[in-house]
């Protein structure tokens, strides 16, 4: 137990000196960016409607005379201090907009990292266990041919089926158009989530059910199945006993590790269902040049990719006897 | 007492691989060719080979747990009666067992206790296996060890424990000694010895002539993917009472019978095209060592040679020492 | 007994398959190069027409022929995707080289330089680095170039350590034949076909982020035929029913795709030893 506090202090220092690094180049990025935030059109539109003390905040953040280090160092003790900044676009603090559109963007990727996680884990199990088979042909296809679609591509052809010609679904939006927030039914939420969910779903399942499907079949040509076998236990017995055992933890793991990879979906995917989540956010701010909110979205979402990082590599150390019991013993 | 029954029974078994051959051709390799033997209830039978010339596959035929790519010929009898895919999977676990090689055989993330219990919870398997443990020196809480824990002799006890969880008519043991130390692995080979005596046909899989002739009842010299003697142990007393040159070689390879080795190395089984396996080695060889050569019985074993005559019951023309 | 079977197998299907694959993609790069003036033809009297026998793929909003489009589209896809995952893989063998030879800090500072690149979304990055470069066609070369070489340097990584703790590459250093005539002549060879593999697998995650990150509007600007822009275009007409300006040119650039993994792990596979028996 006590190495487990261990590798976790580890693994949290780490995780909090990647994600400094990341709001640094994160930041050196937007610096070097030709296009000036104060100039754009954007900018001088939001210049018109902030508070002196607003402008002047914005002129230390983004002023070209400060020099970039102390630059960064005045936007980052801010940020630690929970002031992200305003985004030029929204006309809103960067962490309410961020807030607000997480809250929508996490119930779409929190879906589909549950279904694309059992689907693929399951469909991986069977492709695995009949290797060389059909049904292991479709699986390997099927994720094969997904892992080749661009999800945005995927998005179109499902929005054009079901919501333009068998018009049985919502075209976009999370919410109808002109309802007032608190009109919003949890019903209309999920008619509005679906495509979306289903899109990133798809998508989702091949990585997982590959690598899924690799480690059963690397399970089922080892010894200890064949001796469980050999003990008389029946192929689906084994599998129950000693197949699920030895390949949950590296799916798990994995499932964990490619929140990045979900992230990445969901941008395209909430762009196609205009989807006002993060995602969106996100491109809306890089074509309108609101840098606060494109700072702000970038470094929260590598914060929730170190988090699914951390969990994969913590959940090892808990879970796995022979690192759990290995490393006190040795 | 009646004559004892023959449990198992292995006739011309031949295992064929099929895989490609680095480049685009698909190639057939034979690693066990032309095999026979028998065992009885209450008889250990130890086949003794080289390592590496494919005596597990032995026990993973008479399993019915060969690769995909494998495919098998001849015949297997168990308890004289054809021993079918569907009959293995009646009898495997509960009548038939085997006691694999290594710790690799055992579910790396399963606690050895319920590996032995094959998952069960209930107090009679509990009893049992806690009984089993305690016949092979082990602790009751060994049973709460994963397989990593686990030293070499904990793992073969453990190993053997899984065995006799039921009352095996059959145990197949592989390789059970390689890792220990003489004292450990003679006390591995008398606990074999001890179902043998129970009334269970034993066969063990070694590459260990000594220890064997120290446990066994009969000893099946295997060479090259083949069987070329079948003998008592008391045959390997004295080296005129063996049947074959190789057999001949391995008792003068015995440290206590001077070390002495033979030149060249064993051949696989595929690059052995038709005759003894042994020719290209044998002091003796002649023209009709490379064509077919039969399995006869000689004085109550059995041989693969053909200077081996039924008739004067010996090697003609074969003194002691190498002939040359 | 060995013997050998003549006649045809698995690998020789994959082999021929994969000499067809090649073709496919060689000649779309060629023809959709040939062919770019006349993707950007308008014509108004033809605009919007349905698939027909004239126009396989239809035609656009401008008159524009979309399987000239789409195929013009694609040979920009994959001549971008060749460049950057070229650039990639140079990147890849440099670091991962540099992580495994040049000791333990050098070591540390790549293997925290791949956590940030993967610690950002790739679609994100991408993003952030078309945004720092303005857009454009020089925005996506550097952001795909600069997001892929992780996992290959990662692999590369671990190989030449590997190979650093086996026997005959001790035995040369102990000769004192120097570090990089180690490298070059003993090390390169067994890290070859492991990186033309995943050179090839860097191809469909090159076109597939180029593409979408066209798509969003911060690549290769809305003049250029890239498949992107198509995509992009596609979406207005969408609930107008105009359904082949999106499936079609989708469809290609899911096959091209395909194709490019269908190649490498082909490849892969072949020059792997552990699969001999399939």
């Amino acid at each position: 137990m006590k190495r487990l506090g261990i590798t976790a202090a580890k693994n949290l220092i780490r995780m909090a000196v990647l994600l400094v690094l990341v709001s640094g180049a994160a930041f050196f990025l937007v610096s070097v960016s030709p296009s000036d935030p104060l100039k754009t059109n954007v900018g001088q539109a939001a210049l018109g409607s902030m508070s002196q003390e607003q402008i002047a905040k914005l002129e230390e953040y983004w002023g070209v005379d400060t020099p970039p280090v102390k630059r960064f160092f005045s936007w980052a003790s801010a940020f630690i201090k929970g002031d992200m900044g305003t985004s030029l676009l929204y006309r809103q603090p960067v962490s309410k907009v961020i807030a607000e559109k997480l809250k929508s963007s996490l119930w779409l990727m929190a879906i589909a990292w549950v279904i694309s996680g059992t689907m693929g884990f399951l469909l991986g199990i069977l492709a695995g266990v009949n290797r060389g088979k059909l049904i292991d042909r479709l699986i390997s296809g099927y994720a094969l041919i997904t892992a080749s679609t661009p999800a945005f591509w995927l998005a179109l052809m499902l929005l054009m089926v079901f919501a333009v010609w068998l018009k049985v679904l919502p075209i976009g939006l999370s919410v109808p158009i002109g309802t007032e927030a608190s009109a919003v039914t949890i019903g209309d939420r999920i008619l509005h989530g679906i495509l979306p969910a289903v899109t990133l779903s798809l998508t989702g399942i091949s990585g997982i059910a590959m690598h899924t499907r690799e480690k059963m079949a690397e399970v089922m040509g080892s010894d200890y199945m064949m001796f469980a076998k050999a003990r008389g236990e029946s192929k689906w017995q084994a599998i129950r006993h000693h197949g699920l055992r030895n390949i949950a933890l590296p799916a798990m793991t994995l499932q964990f590790a490619s929140i990045s990879e979900i992230f990445g979906g969901s941008v395209l995917v909430e762009q196609v269902f205009s989807y006002p989540g993060l995602g969106q956010a996100a491109i809306t701010a890089g074509l309108g040049g609101d840098i606060p909110l494109l700072l702000g979205i970038a470094v929260i979402s590598a914060a929730i990719v170190f988090m699914g990082n951390f969990t994969a590599n913590l959940l090892y150390s808990a879970v796995d006897p022979r690192i759990r019991i290995g490393r006190d013993q040795a | 007492m009646e004559e004892n029954r023959t449990v198992l029974s292995i006739e011309h078994l031949s295992i064929i691989f099929t895989q490609y051959d680095g480049g685009f051709e698909q190639t057939q390799l034979r690693t066990i060719k032309d095999l026979s033997l028998t065992v009885k209830e209450g008889e250990m039978v130890a086949v003794v080979g080289a390592s590496g010339s494919g005596k597990s596959l032995l026990a993973h035929a008479v399993m019915g747990i060969l690769p995909y790519n494998a495919s098998m010929s001849g015949e297997i009898l168990y308890m004289e009666e054809e021993l079918n895919q569907k009959r293995i999977e009646k009898f495997r676990g509960r009548e038939i067992v085997l006691v694999p090689q290594s710790v690799s055989y055992l579910d790396p993330l399963m606690k050895v206790g319920s590996q032995i219990r094959k998952g069960k919870k209930d107090e009679a398997s509990k009893r049992k296996s806690h009984s089993v443990l305690k016949r092979y020196g082990l602790k009751e809480d060994t049973e709460n060890l994963y397989p990593f824990q686990l030293s070499g002799g904990m793992t073969r006890r453990i190993l053997i424990s899984t065995a006799v969880m039921e009352q095996p008519k059959l145990v197949i043991a592989d390789e059970p000694t390689p890792g220990l130390h003489l004292e450990a692995a003679k006390r591995v080979l008398s606990h074999f010895r001890e179902i043998a005596d129970e009334g269970a046909g034993v066969l063990l899989i070694t590459h260990d002539l000594e220890l064997a002739l120290e446990v066994a009842d009969r000893i099946v010299v295997f060479y090259a993917g083949t069987n070329v003697e079948e003998a008592f142990v008391s045959d390997f007393y004295q080296e005129e009472t063996l049947r074959h040159p190789y057999s001949r070689a391995l008792y003068r390879a015995m440290p206590d019978h001077g070390f002495h080795s033979v030149p060249g190395t064993q051949p696989f089984a595929g690059q052995v095209t038709s005759g003894c396996p042994y020719a290209a080695r044998c002091a003796y060889t002649e023209d009709a060592c490379y064509r077919d050569i039969p399995y006869q019985e000689v004085r109550g074993g059995m041989v693969r040679c053909i200077r081996m005559d039924s008739d004067n019951g010996g090697l003609h023309d074969m003194g002691k020492g190498d002939g040359k | 007994m060995t013997e050998i079977k003549r006649g045809w197998n698995r690998r020789k299907t994959m082999v021929v398959l994969m000499a067809f694959s090649m073709i496919f993609l060689a000649s779309v790069a060629i023809l959709g190069h040939i062919f770019r003036e006349e993707a950007m033809v308008t014509d108004f009297s033809r605009k919007n027409l349905a698939p027909c026998l004239q126009y396989p793929f239809g035609t656009d909003f401008m008159g524009r022929d979309m399987l000239i489009r789409t195929i013009a589209g694609l040979s920009m896809s994959i001549r971008l995707g060749l460049l950057t995952a070229f650039i990639s893989a140079v990147i890849a063998c440099v670091m991962g080289l540099a992580a495994a030879v040049l000791g333990k800090f050098a070591d540390g500072l790549i293997l925290g330089l791949i956590d940030l690149v993967m610690g950002i979304p790739h679609i994100l990055l991408l993003i952030l680095i078309s945004f720092a470069m303005g857009k454009g066609f020089i925005g996506v070369v550097i952001g795909i170039s600069l997001t892929h070489w992780t996992s290959l340097a990662r692999l590369i990584r671990g190989e030449v350590l590997q190979l650093k703790e086996s026997q005959y590459i001790r035995i040369a250093e102990k000769l004192g034949i120097s570090k990089g005539k180690i490298a070059v002549k003993h090390m390169l060879p067994h890290i070859a076909p492991q990186l033309l593999v995943g050179l090839i697998l860097m191809f469909p995650h090159a076109i597939l982020h180029e593409a979408s990150i066209t798509f969003l509007g911060f690549g290769l600007s809305p003049e250029q035929p890239a498949i992107g822009v198509i995509l992009s275009e596609s979406m207005k007409y969408l609930a107008m029913g105009k359904w082949w300006l999106a499936l079609f040119p989708g469809l290609l650039l899911v096959l091209t795709v395909l194709l490019f993994h269908y190649i490498g792990e082909t490849l892969g596979r072949l020059t792997d030893p552990g699969h001999a028996h399939r």
